[in-house]
């Protein structure tokens, strides 16, 4: 596998959705190839980055208002 | 010779008592209702300003999809968590806001000019053991919502749907209606754009 094919694999690569065959071909081009590594674990440090990230607080007026149409919604029920 | 990382992206969805409380809400208990949307309440309205990218929009999003939910929460079988069907009402909502704010964008079911094509990283440099501690979390959290910001739609929305709200591939899909490889293509060209936005903060040199 060359450094194309790695990239192309990337997604699955770090999803573990990748045959055995396939994801050994890409490990073994990542022992040797430093560029794809760094690619590789900086990918992956980007999706933890916001897959880890705290929602944005709920400004307290937005909350407020959501409160009250439902309780609007659920006394009208 | 560095070792190579073999780690694969875990979940953070936590099963829970929801159960509990859906079937409580479902024979009418209010109580039980609220409970559910404030646990919700924050993630929800985060998925709908990602999506739409507007405050107000974000908002009246949010706003609606848990005033459906409430109203065809008898339609909610169980048979996925109670989160992931919310979910679907919001995006909905979040993308009707969206398409009706921008009606000549290209729809997002379009094929993006290009995709098919390889997508080749340029800028490659390492990122340290913890680029998260070069940030205090309030700092950190502006790039992130930064960079996201800045990427385009077609591939923001795929993004958001799978890494941060955790939905499979076919999901994803069926909710935007997109084929699944136009999905996969989506989210690659999206984690590496994202990649590439965040090595100026975290690669060796740092922008003003």
């Amino acid at each position: 596998m060359n450094c194309r094919g790695v990239i192309r694999e990337l997604s699955n690569f770090l999803d573990g959705d990748l045959d055995p065959d396939v994801r050994a071909e890409l490990e073994r081009h990542l022992e040797h190839c430093d560029d794809c590594r760094l690619v590789v674990d900086t990918t992956r440090k980007t999706v933890q980055l916001f897959c880890h990230s705290d929602p944005v607080a709920l400004p307290e007026d937005v909350r407020d208002r959501l409160h009250k149409v439902l309780e609007q919604k659920m006394a009208r029920k | 010779m560095t070792a190579v990382n073999r780690e694969v992206l875990p979940s953070t969805v936590v099963k829970d008592d929801e159960p509990k409380l859906v079937a409580a809400a479902k024979a009418g208990d209010p109580a039980a209702f609220t409970e559910l949307v404030q646990r919700y309440e924050r993630k929800i309205y985060r998925l709908a300003l990602n999506i739409t990218q507007n405050r107000e929009d974000a908002e009246d999003a949010m706003q609606d999809a848990f005033l459906k939910s409430y109203a065809h929460l008898g339609e909610f079988l169980g048979d996925s968590r109670f989160y992931t069907w919310l979910v679907r009402i919001a995006v909905n909502e979040a993308l009707m806001k969206l398409r009706r704010r921008r009606p000549n964008l290209t729809s997002i079911d379009e094929p993006v000019q290009g995709e098919e094509e390889d997508f080749m990283p340029r800028e490659i440099e390492d990122w340290g053991p913890s680029p998260e501690q070069k940030y205090a979390q309030t700092e950190l959290a502006a790039i992130l919502s930064s960079v996201i910001e800045k990427l385009e739609e077609e591939y923001r929305i795929v993004f958001v749907l799978r890494d941060i709200e955790e939905l499979s591939t076919e999901e994803t899909a069926q909710l935007l209606g997109l084929s699944i490889p136009a999905v996969k293509s989506r989210l690659l060209r999206a984690r590496l754009k994202l990649r590439e936005k965040l090595n100026r903060y975290f690669g060796g040199s740092v922008p003003n």
